[in-house]
């Protein structure tokens, strides 16, 4: 009869662990309980953290989302079926196109109505009504607009579109008929990457200066310090929207993208240099270090290997809840034009037609948009939440 | 603890004078000001202005000076005489503008904080005395929800839902027929009416937070020895609840009073844009856009203020409230 107490495994000595495990192999019965058991002991804290995060249904669940909406955002010119330019002066304000399987009670698989122009008889506005006359078929991996990706490669291939000349707004479009759901994606592309880009500049800065000020100490602490508690005093919106008010508006895309990422960074840096600071003082001060300093180990390689995989978890858990903020500030800031500007695109941007009530009011679907920024930030909330239990090692 | 205050005040200037500056700067970095923003609206116009009339624009208003120069005299002007300067704009002193929209701004802010601390604390208590019940976990979800809305947004589905329910938006403090008139009963009402939407949505992020923070807090506390003796001696329950645990859990909630208040003023800025509320947000971005420096640079430089003094209160608070904090920094200072 063996006994065995996984958590107080580490506390005895590992002679009496090892004779235990042995006994336990050698009862049969236990046999898999001891693999587990082993497998357990022998777990690195990554693994650890990927067991736990697996009991974590809610931040899974988020994971899955996450990783959808990033394919489908570099994927995006390849799904869309039209392209960032693209607009049709024709179909102003169209409503979401519905998708039919069955005509006149007869299956003929996926297909669109074509859309006919109608005035509503009280009124007077123009709204569209299915015409059910024509039927455009949908067609998989067709050649359309061509498109590239980071230039790196070009293509004309689309994932669906209406044949003989229908038309597949499945969001609807805008009020200068650009198609809403390839916007969405396009939008994607920059939405979903700034916070990226942003946290890992201010992951980067917050490692370098937060470690610094912990390691070193004394003086150059106290002024990164006081660096940081300036910084912090200030409001977040308001500075970043005298920030985004500095960049001209005229500048090259990719320029004014690089620019809003910076702005991003530049606050979020402080917290994370905080936390390494915090952390690296604490641990300092750890036995574990105490004993590889007794033993000889260079000051490089402790940070390396005992310090610095201390408090990498953390680090993670910290970007993780830094990405939302993010994506709601550049959602903001594109939202009250200091962004992202045409022509690229981003949801913040995309929000702008949502910002009159009475848009809203009469074309609904445009703030499809919102529901993609509320979901993306609900999981990244979630699974950087998960990711905190999952890295607390005395849950 | 007069001694830490003190203390804390003096630490606080090289802070505030150095946010002053960055501000400044800030403001002071885009390419052109305000004569240039001055010359494109009266080119929108029909009008023009000549080079000459541009450099006298200029030279009045201090703007051909370098930018630590303008910073020297404009720091000069608050420090000896109080004044913030001028509104290029609003052709009026920065302070007359700040005046004018301090009030609603301050009915908003406050009104939006006694929402937050009266839907908050009840729902947290709540939520934690009837731990996994179905209305704990409506409210937790609906805390979810606020936290992943960004405010501005949310205003917008407000909007949207009060056109389509009542039929009118409610954009702004007032409606046209009551604005600027006399204060009488119905324009009071008005007020209210229009105060909804601002106060749910500016009170909302805060309100989810706390909600959350109030919840664990008594959770941690029921769960203490001392709730557990008063209960084996037969008190009751409601007692029990108001005399320990809620005591307790309470304490964090108000030291952090002074980060909500600058939370919810700097937090209203764009909710009071995309609502078009007479309050400081709206006045803020046109500044900042048109290079209103002085107008900017005071509001942003008042918030940043703001932000450091809530800091402040909030850590008086807290060593107020706890002994052993306060003794920890009283020895430590």
């Amino acid at each position: 009869m063996s006994i065995s107490f996984p958590n107080l495994g580490l506390l005895r000595p590992r002679a009496a662990q090892d004779r235990d495990l042995e006994r336990r192999e050698k009862s049969g019965r236990a046999r898999q309980g001891s693999a587990a058991a082993e497998a357990y002991y022998s777990a690195s804290q990554w693994q650890l953290m990927l067991k736990k995060l697996s009991r974590h249904r809610l931040a899974q669940i988020s994971l899955v989302l996450l990783a959808a909406l990033y394919i489908a955002a570099v994927f995006a010119n390849f799904i869309a079926p039209y392209s960032l330019g693209s607009y049709d002066a024709e179909y102003v304000n169209a409503p979401p196109t519905r998708i039919h399987f069955f005509h006149g009670g007869e299956f003929i698989g996926p297909f669109v109505y074509g859309l006919a122009f109608e005035r509503d008889p009280t009124t007077l506005r123009p709204i569209f009504v299915e015409n059910l006359d024509q039927i455009h078929r949908l067609q998989f991996f067709t050649t359309g607009e061509e498109w590239s990706f980071l230039g790196i490669f070009s293509s004309n291939l689309h994932l669906f579109s209406a044949e003989g000349g229908g038309r597949v707004f499945l969001f609807g479009t805008d009020s200068l008929g650009r198609d809403l759901f390839s916007r969405i994606l396009l939008g994607a592309q920059v939405s979903l990457s700034i916070p990226l880009i942003g946290v890992a500049i201010s992951f980067v800065l917050g490692i370098v200066i937060g470690s610094v000020a912990g390691y070193f100490g004394g003086t150059i602490d106290f002024v990164i310090q006081r660096v940081i508690e300036i910084i912090r005093s200030f409001p977040t919106l308001p500075l970043w929207m005298a920030l985004a008010a500095v960049i001209p508006s005229s500048i090259p895309v990719v320029q004014m993208f690089l620019y809003i990422t910076i702005i991003m960074a530049f606050i979020e840096w402080t917290s994370l240099a905080r936390v390494v600071r915090s952390k690296f003082i604490s641990l300092k001060q750890e036995d574990y270090v105490m004993a590889a300093r007794i033993s000889g180990v260079g000051p490089m390689k402790i940070i390396r290997v005992h310090l610095v995989p201390g408090f990498m978890s953390y680090l993670v858990v910290a970007m993780t809840l830094a990405v939302p903020a993010m994506i709601l500030g550049e959602t903001s800031l594109s939202f009250l034009g200091l962004g992202i500007q045409a022509p690229a695109t981003s949801w913040g941007v995309l929000l702008q037609e949502a910002q009159n009530v009475t848009n809203v009011a009469v074309y609904p679907w445009k703030l499809i948009p919102l529901g993609f920024v509320i979901v993306t930030v609900l999981a990244f909330n979630f699974l950087g939440d998960g990711l905190r239990d999952a890295a607390d090692p005395y849950k | 603890m007069l001694k830490y205050i003190f203390r804390r005040i003096l630490v606080m200037i090289p802070v505030v004078l150095a946010i002053t500056v960055i501000v400044f700067w800030i403001i002071q970095l885009p390419p052109g000001d305000y004569a240039d923003t001055h010359v494109r609206q009266l080119q929108a116009e029909g009008e023009s202005l000549s080079l000459a009339d541009q450099e006298r624009l200029r030279e009045r208003y201090g703007l051909d000076q370098p930018w630590y120069q303008q910073y020297l005299t404009w720091m000069w002007g608050i420090l000896t005489q109080g004044d913030l300067g001028y509104s290029f704009a609003y052709n009026r002193p920065v302070t007359a503008v700040i005046d004018q929209y301090m009030a609603t701004t301050l009915i908003v802010a406050g009104a939006s904080m006694l929402f937050t601390y009266l839907v908050a604390i009840p729902i947290g208590v709540y939520s934690a005395v009837k731990q996994y019940s179905l209305g704990d976990y409506v409210f937790t979800t609906i805390g979810f929800l606020g936290m992943a809305t960004p405010n501005f947004l949310l205003a917008i589905i407000l909007m949207y839902l009060s056109y389509v329910w009542f039929g009118d938006p409610m954009v702004g403090l007032q409606s046209p027929e009551h604005a600027g008139g006399e204060w009488s009963l119905a324009r009071v009402l008005d007020l209210l009416k229009h105060l909804v939407i601002p106060v749910v949505v500016i009170g909302t992020a805060s309100t989810c937070e706390l909600i959350r923070v109030m919840r664990g807090q008594m959770l941690e506390e029921m769960a203490k020895p001392d709730v557990v003796t008063a209960r084996a001696k037969g008190v009751k329950e409601s007692r029990i609840l108001r005399k320990y645990p809620f005591r307790a859990a309470v304490n964090p909630v108000v030291s952090t009073l002074g980060w909500s208040l600058t939370g919810i003023f700097t937090g209203s800025t764009i909710t009071a844009i995309v609502l078009n509320l007479p309050t400081q947000g709206p006045v803020m971005l046109d500044a900042l856009l048109a290079q209103d420096m002085y107008l900017a640079g005071a509001w942003l430089g008042f918030m940043a203020i703001l932000t450091v003094i809530g800091t402040l209160i909030s850590d008086i608070l807290l060593a107020w409230l706890d002994p052993r904090i306060r003794d920890e920094r009283i020895a430590r200072s």
